[in-house]
């Protein structure tokens, strides 16, 4: 079937629905999902969203800027980090606007707590810029601004997949194709614009806090349509996921006081982050918990550690810290705080591990979280396809899926919620804009060939593999060998093994050989995503010759500017090789620096 | 530790009535039933369908019934439920392929309800104010992630699915009773219609049902006082 829209959004987490919001004002645009749009992962962001607003202390968007350059170990494109500071503060405004029913300060403003890397650029010390509702922040941005799609009418496609990207041979994007879950049919989405906001990919993991649907289909859709993908070997393992299941546990614990103890019930972020202690950045607190480990100082010599935020933990560290509330009065918590600041995350710990945060520490350990790399866009969210960054006329993405680059090597909490809402809302104005302007692609002949053949291939092999196995596989593949800690041997061997699972994904074969629903089928194609992306991730971390933010290699420790201040590119070649390429990163405000918390 | 799980199964293209299939599995007592759906699903019937996304209760994909119970399938454990398991789709909504059911008609009570902030006069340039008073008044429904998991346990529902339903309610219930909003009186005049919340019999079958632990029949309660009452406060 054949529908046609000047504007196509794919994706409905928060990147997508505000894409669709702007665009649909100015073009006829729908939103097609693999979920109902309340289903995406925005839905699980705990902490909060950062802005400077300075509801509670002095703040400013200067400061998030340069906590987010630094927090990115110098990568981040200044340019585009401006952008994302200083629209953040109105973004929140707008969200507030919208009916985001955020937690307010005693005067009825929006409140705001510490969170890893956000400082106070003159005293160093933490600030409160995460502006929160509870502990379910992103689960209110995801269903305020559904409600405002749904006031404002537009139109959804749920539970349709896109599965292939189309580029007519004039090299313009021309649309989609996607299949109907419900009835096996294929369609073709013939648009004048097309935007991508597709999510993360942290399914390539063993321990992820990331959803089952987080399977990278965006990136891997585009990478086969000859887009490059960029800076793959930064992926950010959170610290505090639950032991052996990595569903999170916010930052935000640890904003409200909550330390990181070892086997010897020692409170170890002092000896790495002197100033922030465990509100350091992210990749500097998942290499220490590493190394806590390493060193036999897990509890009972195992692989994790604890978080403890029982009230005599919080308030006996924070009366050794000096932490004081705004009135000068020692900063104190009782179990109610916790009960009322971090409801979610005390019934996660009560429900999967039987643990009361309130009377017990909770065992974590770091878990494959968010996805700095992706594709490569300018700040106009417009994918830019090589190293002096020319655009794919059309062709627009936002959120996890894109690498805009704001976040650099290593993510700051918070900031992935700001991404999606300010780069989503560029990518909804620029694509409308552009289609308005533009007159419509040549449709490539016979569109669905190719993802038919795809599905094909997979419904009616001979082959004997098992998808759950190869994906098992990749998945504790990725976890010894491309985690936290990474060498050249370790990357070596990950790339010739990933390889070895892609011949076996050759001859998988599935058993339901269905039209309807057949999420067997959708899976093993999902899997085949993921594939293509660990073999990229693993590939340029294996090249990468330093240690920058997320990603740390034992056998280059430092980081090293004057070889490595450069972004990655990835572009698959038509044999399947993958073939590497660097662009410069955008500076102009603040010169990379040593990096310490 | 061996489970016995008995599933209501049914393929569209295939069966022409649901039928119950049996699978024995290893698993742990500390795995989510979803844990044990997808072990199935990778390892011994590639065909067994149903949603899920998040895994840890907040998308609200895989509410079904569990041993008789609306639950989610990824919030409740096996040790909660013991070795014997049996899951079914949710009632009271057509079932498509085995566990997934067709939600249109649970969104479409979804959307009758205006479930966004109705409020014309232009924002200030900054946010607008709220206490902390105002903001809790309506807290406990902020937390509904739509998983219909109420709604497909009411008796009243299963009777007359024209009824608006327990999670259309508490989602009206979030803006009712939020003071920046102004169009309760709409939606309090569309609740007092004849499919709106005078259906509720006060069963509390929902309040059990609900994974996010809100207290839904005090919510409707409140919706029909302010019915009643037409005061919102
Ligand atoms: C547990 C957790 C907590 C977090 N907490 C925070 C926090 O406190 N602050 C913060 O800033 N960030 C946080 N993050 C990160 C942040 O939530 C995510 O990076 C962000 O929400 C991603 O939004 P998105 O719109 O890009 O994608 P998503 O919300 O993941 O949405 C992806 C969308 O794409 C659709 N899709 C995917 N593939 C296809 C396809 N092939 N066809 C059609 N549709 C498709 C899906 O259906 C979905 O609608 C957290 C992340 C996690 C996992
Ligand atoms: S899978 Fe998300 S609620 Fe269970």
């Amino acid at each position: 079937m054949l529908h046609r829209y000047d504007v196509i959004v794919v994706g409905a987490g928060g990147a997508g629905l505000m894409a669709a919001l702007y665009a649909s004002q100015g073009a006829k645009t729908a939103v097609i999902s693999k979920l109902y749009p309340t289903r995406s992962h925005t839905g699980t962001a705990q902490g909060g969203i950062g802005a400077a607003l300075g509801n509670l202390e002095e703040d400013h968007p200067e400061w998030h800027i340069f906590d987010t350059i630094k927090g990115s170990d110098y990568l981040a494109d200044q340019d585009a980090v401006k952008v994302l500071c200083e629209e953040a503060v109105d973004t929140v405004y707008e969200l507030e606007h919208m009916g985001l029913p955020f937690d307010r300060t005693p005067d009825g403003r929006i409140a705001q707590r510490p969170f890893g890397g956000h400082t106070n650029n003159v005293t160093k010390k933490p600030v409160r810029r995460a502006c929160h509702a509870a502990d379910r922040t992103g689960h209110m941005i995801l269903q305020t601004v559904y409600q405002q799609c749904i006031k404002n009418h537009v139109t959804f496609f749920d539970e349709y997949q896109v599965m292939d990207l189309l580029v007519n041979d004039q090299g313009q994007t021309a649309g989609v194709v996607a299949l109907h879950i419900d009835s096996g049919e294929l369609h073709t989405f013939h648009a004048k614009s097309t935007v991508f906001a597709t999510g993360g990919f942290g399914r390539i993991w063993k321990i992820t806090s990331n959803a089952y649907a987080l399977t990278g289909d965006g990136p891997a859709v585009a990478f086969r349509r000859g887009v490059p993908i960029q800076d793959m070997e930064f992926f950010q393992f959170h610290p505090t996921g639950i032991k052996g299941l990595g569903i999170l546990i916010t930052e935000g614990v640890r904003g409200e006081g909550g330390v990181l103890i070892n086997g010897q019930g020692e409170r170890f972020m002092p000896k790495y982050a002197p100033t922030v202690k465990d509100l350091a950045s992210r990749d500097v607190v998942s290499r220490a918990i590493y190394l806590e480990i390493r060193e036999g100082r897990g509890i009972n010599g195992q692989d994790y550690v604890y978080l403890d935020v029982r009230p005599e933990t919080v308030n006996r560290y924070s009366d050794e810290d000096g932490v004081k509330n705004l009135d000068g009065t020692p900063r104190h918590i009782t179990a109610a705080d916790i009960e009322k600041k971090l409801p979610d995350i005390a019934d996660f710990c009560r429900t999967y591990l039987g643990v009361d945060p309130v009377k017990q520490p909770m065992p974590i350990q770091p878990t494959a979280h968010y996805a700095m790399g992706g594709i490569p866009t300018d700040v106009k969210a417009q994918v830019v396809i090589d190293s002096v960054n020319t655009p794919l006329p059309g062709f627009y993405a936002a959120g996890e899926c894109a690498c805009v680059s704001v976040h650099g090597a290593n993510r700051l909490g918070t900031n992935s919620l700001v991404d999606i809402l300010v780069f989503g809302r560029r990518a909804g104005q620029h694509a409308a804009a552009f289609a308005a302007a533009t007159d419509w692609p040549a449709l490539p002949s016979e569109p669905e060939a190719r993802v038919r053949a795809e599905l094909e291939g997979i419904r009616y092999s001979a082959g004997i593999e098992s998808a759950a196995d190869i994906r098992r596989d990749m998945r504790n593949l990725m976890m010894d060998n491309v985690g936290v800690y990474r060498t050249a041997e370790l990357l070596t061997d990950a790339v010739a093994r990933l390889r070895a699972l892609k011949e076996r994904f050759k001859r998988i074969a599935i058993m339901d050989k269905g039209q309807r629903w057949n999420t067997e089928l959708l899976e093993a194609w999902e899997l085949g995503c993921l594939l293509d992306l660990a073999e990229v991730t693993a590939t340029v971390a294996g090249e990468r010759q330093e240690s920058r933010g997320a990603h740390f290699r034992e056998d280059y420790p430092e980081r090293d500017d004057t070889h490595w201040l450069k972004h990655s590119l990835a572009w698959i070649q038509p044999d399947g090789s993958i073939r590497l390429g660097y662009k410069p990163v955008t500076l102009g405000l603040y010169q990379p620096a040593k990096r310490t918390y | 530790m061996k489970v016995k799980i008995k599933i209501r199964r049914f393929n569209p293209e295939k069966d022409r009535k649901p039928y119950w299939a049996e699978y024995t599995v290893d698993a742990e007592p500390a795995d989510r039933v979803l844990d044990v759906l997808v072990q199935i699903k990778g390892y011994q019937d590639g065909s067994l369908t149903f949603r899920r996304s998040c895994a840890h209760g907040i998308c609200g994909s895989d509410a079904l019934v569990i041993n008789g119970r609306n639950r989610l399938a990824c919030k409740v454990l096996v040790r909660d439920v013991g070795k014997d398991i049996v899951v079914e789709p949710l009632r009271g909504l057509p079932v498509i392929k085995d566990l997934t059911v067709d939600m249109e008609p649970f969104f479409r009570k979804y959307r009758s309800i205006l479930p966004f902030l109705i409020n014309d006069e232009p924002p200030p340039h900054i946010e607008r104010l709220q206490t902390i008073e105002a903001r809790a008044r309506f807290d406990e429904t902020t937390k509904c992630i739509l998983c219909a998991a109420c709604t497909t346990s009411c008796p009243s529902f299963w009777a007359n699915d024209s009824y608006v339903g327990p999670a259309a309610i508490v989602q009206a219930h979030r803006f009712i009773f939020d003071d920046r909003d102004q169009g309760a009186q709409v939606r309090l005049a569309l609740l007092a219609e004849s499919d709106g919340v005078w259906r509720c019999r006060t069963i509390y079958n929902c309040v059990e049902a609900c994974p996010r632990e809100i207290d839904i029949t005090r919510a409707i309660g409140e919706v029909k006082k302010a019915i009643l009452t037409g005061d919102v406060d």
